[in-house]
């Protein structure tokens, strides 16, 4: 009823928590058994380490946060040395986020994350808002996108999906241009850029000034792209933004999205994605469905 | 670590703004040292999406015989406005206990040790004195405030052992700052938990003797996963390079981290 096929991924489930809002896993697995996740997207690897930036790194906003951590990570060769290791002994699929800030590092980080056991995919993150090189500067121009998902794609073992930032004008050129330059599927969205000025103060909020916005405020703005663009593309795409129960799976799935995953969510309630996977067969069944994915674009699908 | 629907006891305004919360159940149990904290889900009674994340709140103090915790807060912004309208016999969602706390063993039994609080930072330091108590540590509060308005728990400091209040304007107590009488008081450990510039200014006062200070910051998750709340490490070649506030403290040996 739950199972779904995307490439690399044979998921149980289609519920994962969303990168960054999950570290690589430590945390949770003190809380739950990971192996009830239909996969885990661990928090975005850099070729080298990164600290991220100063604090405030969070500010609360009506619905929803906005996030400028700035990409912390200890970089990948610590990621495979010391995080990696947990996933042998847990059965979920694992997703490894990649980021950069030149061509290069993306392309140097995703071969030697690709080559680990462990990892079933690539997710590759072109749209990071809240560093200054990289990250959106890859997510905003459909060349430059195409260009680095070809140049990851001809280095990785693994399927690649590219996780699209909401920040754009255009989202299904950007989604074409990645889809034709050989992505295996779509992870959207990413965060919105916004700011919160404190009165007091009369200064940003945070310490970076801008931060990405997520959280149920940004749902809508997820639903609306990814029924754009999975009437337009022919890769799966993993659905996020706001997700906070079954309903809003069941609403991503109707979008058209394959798989989901949950981010801020996670903070308001760790237990929520368990929760979540254990709410869906019900709600199937009161809709007369047996397999989730018929759900797939069904808003669009005539 | 637990999340729990508490059933609230008692809550009442114990000072300008500054609330006194009993909650009850289990997770109480699984409390190992003063200085802990608990994230509270404050969505109000329609459970509605504003304000979304939890709030970190110290635990002033527990007692496991009855499953209690009390917390102590300052009501300003949505979520901790909203949690002061929470009323007697209601639930309030908890994930806790949260974070490493002080180290009541780091005074020898016997021992004595200086606990200095700046206003809503002094609710744990009154766990913490109860702790140190029960281990044979002589105790002694020195607790700074802004004005009389803000005082509170004079009366239970006073009672487990030697207490000085200062406040900013002298309507209460002594007038000055905490750090005006740390010559007056005689300590081997000093705990400390308060603002940032009280916390500085600690750092630079008492270098002879261990100091600890709890640190509050911006939490999203408060279990360790989301990298809101780092500070540096003040030792460039430590290994990791950073600390999170919410799992490897609040309270933190003094100079080992950043204040900021």
């Amino acid at each position: 009823m739950l199972e779904v096929q995307l490439p690399g991924l044979d998921l149980k489930n289609p519920v994962m928590p969303a990168s960054g809002c999950f570290a690589f896993g430590a945390e949770y697995s003190n809380l739950y058994d990971l192996e009830v996740l239909g996969a885990v997207t661990i928090k975005a690897a850099t070729l080298v380490p990164r600290f991220g930036n100063p604090t405030p790194r969070v500010a609360e906003t009506p619905g929803g946060m906005l996030n400028a951590i700035g990409l912390q990570n200890p970089g990948v060769n610590e990621i495979i040395r010391k995080e990696l290791p947990r996933f042998e002994d847990i059965k979920v699929p694992v997703i490894a986020n990649i980021a950069g800030s030149e061509m290069d590092d993306y392309v140097l980080t995703a071969e030697k994350m690709s080559k680990q056991s462990v990892v079933n995919a690539l997710e590759l993150n072109i749209s990071c808002p809240n560093v200054k090189h990289g990250g959106i500067a890859f997510g905003t121009v459909p060349e430059v996108a195409a260009e680095l998902t070809a140049k990851v794609k001809a280095v990785s073992e693994k399927p690649v999906y590219v996780k699209l930032s909401p920040n754009v004008t255009d989202i299904v050129a950007m989604a074409k241009a990645v889809e034709e330059a050989g992505a295996d599927g779509l992870s959207m969205i990413n965060t919105l850029l916004g700011m919160r000025i404190d009165l007091r103060t009369q200064k940003p909020v945070l310490s970076n000034l801008t931060g990405g916005l997520s959280g149920p405020a940004i749902k809508p703005v997820a639903i609306r792209m990814i029924y754009e663009v999975s009437k337009k593309v022919s890769i799966p795409i993993i659905g996020m933004g706001g997700i906070q129960n079954a309903d809003d799976v069941i609403e991503f799935f109707l979008a058209g999205a394959s798989a989901v995953a949950v981010g801020t969510a996670n903070f308001v309630d760790p237990f929520v994605c368990p929760k979540i996977i254990k709410e869906l067969p019900e709600k199937l069944n009161a809709m007369g469905v047996s397999d989730i994915n018929e759900l797939v674009g069904r808003s669009w699908k005539k | 670590m637990m999340q729990e629907n508490m059933r609230v006891l008692a809550h009442e305004e114990i000072a300008d703004s500054v609330y006194e919360l009993k909650l009850e159940g289990e997770l109480v149990q699984a409390i190992t040292e003063p200085g802990q904290f608990v994230h509270i889900r404050v969505a109000g009674r329609t459970q509605t999406i504003a304000p979304l994340l939890r709030r970190p709140i110290s635990i002033s103090s527990a007692d496991s015989s009855t499953n209690t915790i009390t917390l102590i807060y300052r009501s300003g912004g949505l979520g901790t406005g909203l949690l002061s309208e929470t009323k007697i016999g209601e639930k309030v969602d908890v994930l806790g206990p949260l974070g490493h706390g002080f180290p009541v063993d780091a005074t020898p039994s016997g021992g004595k040790a200086l606990m200095i609080g700046g206003g809503v930072g002094v609710p744990p330091l009154y766990g913490l004195s109860q702790a140190l108590i029960a281990r044979g540590v002589q105790v002694t509060h020195v607790l700074g405030f802004r004005s009389a308005k803000d005082v509170f728990y004079q009366t239970e400091f006073n009672k487990m052992g030697q207490t000085i209040v200062m406040t900013e304007d002298g309507t209460s107590g002594k007038q000055g700052r905490v750090t005006d009488v740390l010559d007056s008081v005689d300590f081997d450990v000093a705990y400390a938990c308060g603002p940032i510039p009280m916390l500085r200014a600690l750092e630079q006062a008492i270098t002879e003797k261990p100091l600890f200070v709890s640190l509050e910051q911006r939490m999203g998750c408060g279990i360790g996963a989301c990298m809101a709340c780092v500070t540096h490490t003040t030792d460039p070649n430590d290994a990791k390079g950073y600390r999170r506030v919410c799992c490897d403290g609040p309270v933190f040996k003094a100079r080992e981290v950043e204040l900021c």
